[in-house]
């Protein structure tokens, strides 16, 4: 299944996603615990509450605890997964990020759940649109983003088996599918290509991803043949496969529901200007948002199908 | 520079001063290992010329108290799963730590030299993946007894006998998080988990008091849910009888009054002496007072 059949695609939050598979791992692995600040509700971990109830720590509203003792759990020979809305985890700790769990170097996930614009009307200080320029910049922190439910379930999976510090990004924003139900619908460090082209490339991370593939067939209409990449590991960045589309395709528009100051773009652009210097478009999202939905904030910022292809076509014709 | 012991074998968990031993001789031996400690500190800080000798001193009576009388634990195995937990919040004070946990056996004496040089493992504020016996990466303030509440939290879950101990200064208790996790210990009471105070009354630029108000200290800590105690911080008995007094169902916190720069005249309850470097002859007059 693609986003762009004549039908409407099934469409999938990954929150769901993630909270089934940590409650499978839970079941296997008596190290894994969740914390949260008051967010069992919009973290989905009720099932998890009920199933584990001593093995949710629900710390209160009190984000910089919840991420130190995350940090203190793992010193304790747990495996902790530390949930928040993406805002409050990222931005009220960031510090015991850097400090507590990256520099210190404890196997700590911090999920940052319903990030990006998703809690659209309740306006930018709900939204986490900095979480990747912040995150990108701590030296040993993997930063991955997931694109769908099945790329969800593995990301899940990988964190718990690395055991190293890691931030995901776990969206609210219904998705439709863009991986096939597969063991390894994530790779950590792999760029996933999910539409070969030699003409531009559309390197999209996120709810962001199937936005990329109506693009390309849009694209496809009018004789561009748009390489896809789902940027789902942004740190480390998949060096490789971004040379690649630069060199193969001589055109690189990147989306993201993020800043573009440090975001997933600029990691690619880092890449791109000392191995394959081509001309690039970076879209995301362009300082505090107006009031509306998730839905029309994304339309816009320009992240939707038309924004995109406006900005292939620039990069092909200026 | 590897400061890693090596050794595998089954950790022997233990302090070194036995609970049974004489309480006289227990002092004693306590008041020896702190004068070690002191004077470790001033050479130290002298030889890198840099430092945090107020704090580093004001510490120093509770720091050889937990190591040698108190904390279980085993040098040759320093992360064995069962070991009692430390964490020195007010990680500017490495230099202390660094020279108990020499004594005690966790590193050559000789390496304290290395304090601050290029390359070092002793960084000056403590890293636990390069020095044996550190648990957490401090320096930011106010972030000790949140990674303490999460350990507490580990053993609890694990059904495990070892205890978790965090040493905060008390000018960061004006830090935020601080009260995050005391009303967190307090509401999942913590009786495994034991905050120690160093009361110096000194923060970097001012006294405490002067700056943003501590007091009622004990008070506060009380009502979040803390069985609180005051002691002399420099009086060995006392502090040992605070850490090994169980407190049942509630977390425990120690205000330990102590003086910064305890131990050397002309820097004790000074505001200037927070991280001054004594020059060569305030080092030698330091080191004829420590005795």
């Amino acid at each position: 299944m693609n986003a762009s059949g004549g039908t409407q695609p099934f469409l999938f939050d990954c929150r769901q996603a993630f909270a089934e598979t940590l409650i499978a791992l839970a079941k296997e692995d008596e190290r894994i615990v969740a914390v949260c600040n008051d967010s069992v509700g919009s973290s989905n971990l009720g099932e998890f509450q009920k199933l584990f109830p001593d093995r949710v720590i629900n710390v209160g509203i009190a984000e910089q605890n919840m991420v130190g003792v995350g940090a203190g759990l793992a010193n304790g020979g747990y495996l902790p997964f530390v949930c928040g809305a993406a805002p409050f985890l990222t931005g009220r700790a960031l510090e015991q990020i850097k400090a507590d769990v990256a520099y210190n170097g404890y196997p700590v996930t911090l999920c940052g759940m319903s990030p990006g614009m998703a809690y659209g009307e309740l306006g930018p200080t709900h939204h986490s649109i900095e979480d990747l320029s912040w995150l990108r910049a701590i030296d040993g922190l993997a930063v991955v983003v997931p694109a769908d439910p099945a790329q969800t379930r593995a990301a899940v999976r990988w964190a718990a088996a690395s055991a190293t510090p890691a931030f995901l990004r776990i969206g609210r924003t219904k998705v439709p599918s863009v991986t096939p139900e597969a063991s390894d619908a994530f790779a950590f460090g792999r760029i996933d290509t999910l539409r070969n082209g030699n003409d531009v490339t559309i390197a999209a991370t996120g709810v962001l991803v199937s936005r990329a593939l109506q693009a390309a067939d849009v694209l496809a209409e009018r004789g561009l043949k748009a390489r896809v990449l789902n940027v789902s590991t942004i740190k480390p960045i998949d060096e490789a496969a971004i040379i690649s589309a630069a060199c193969e395709t001589g055109a690189i528009v990147t989306v993201e529901e993020a800043m573009v100051e440090g975001g997933m773009g600029a990691a690619i652009a880092e890449i791109v200007v000392r191995h394959a210097p081509v001309p690039m478009r970076m879209l995301g999202v362009k300082g505090f948002a107006p009031t509306g939905s998730a839905e029309f904030l994304l339309d816009h910022f320009g992240l939707n199908c038309e924004g995109i292809v406006a900005a292939a076509l620039e990069l092909k014709d200026p | 520079m590897s400061l890693a012991p090596g050794t595998e074998r089954a950790a022997q968990l233990i302090s070194p001063l036995s609970p049974t031993m004489e309480p006289d001789d227990r002092t004693n031996r306590l008041r020896a290992e702190a004068t070690r400690v002191r004077r470790s500190v001033v050479e130290m800080i002298g030889h890198a010329r840099m430092g945090h000798i107020g704090g580093d001193l004001s510490s120093a009576d509770i720091l050889t108290t937990l190591f040698f009388a108190v904390l279980r634990l085993d040098p040759a195995v320093p992360t064995a799963p069962g070991r009692d937990r430390f964490i020195l919040s007010k990680g500017h004070c490495a230099a202390a730590l660094y020279s108990t946990l020499a004594l005690r056996g966790f590193m050559p004496v000789e390496a304290l030299s290395t304090f601050m040089q290029p390359q070092s493992a002793l960084n000056g504020h403590p890293n636990r993946r390069k020095v044996p016996g550190v648990e957490a990466n401090t320096g930011p303030l106010g972030h000790g007894l949140p990674i303490g509440v999460g350990a507490a939290i580990a053993a609890k879950l694990a059904k495990a006998s070892w205890r978790t101990f965090v040493v905060l200064g008390d000018g960061e208790l004006q830090e935020g998080s601080n009260w995050e996790a005391a009303m967190c210990a307090g509401h999942r009471r913590l009786d495994n988990l034991i905050a120690i105070v160093d009361r110096n009354r000194l923060q970097q630029g001012a006294r405490t008091e002067d700056t943003n108000q501590l007091e009622p200290l004990a008070d506060r800590w009380r009502s979040f849910g803390w069985e609180t105690i005051e002691c002399d911080g420099h009086d060995h008995a006392a502090l040992y009888k605070a850490f090994t007094t169980s407190s049942v169902g509630r977390p425990r916190c120690v205000i330990a009054r102590t003086l910064k720069g305890k131990g050397v005249s002309f820097i004790e309850d000074r505001v200037e002496w927070h991280h001054k470097v004594p020059s060569r002859e305030q080092i030698e007059l330091a080191l004829k007072e420590l005795v």
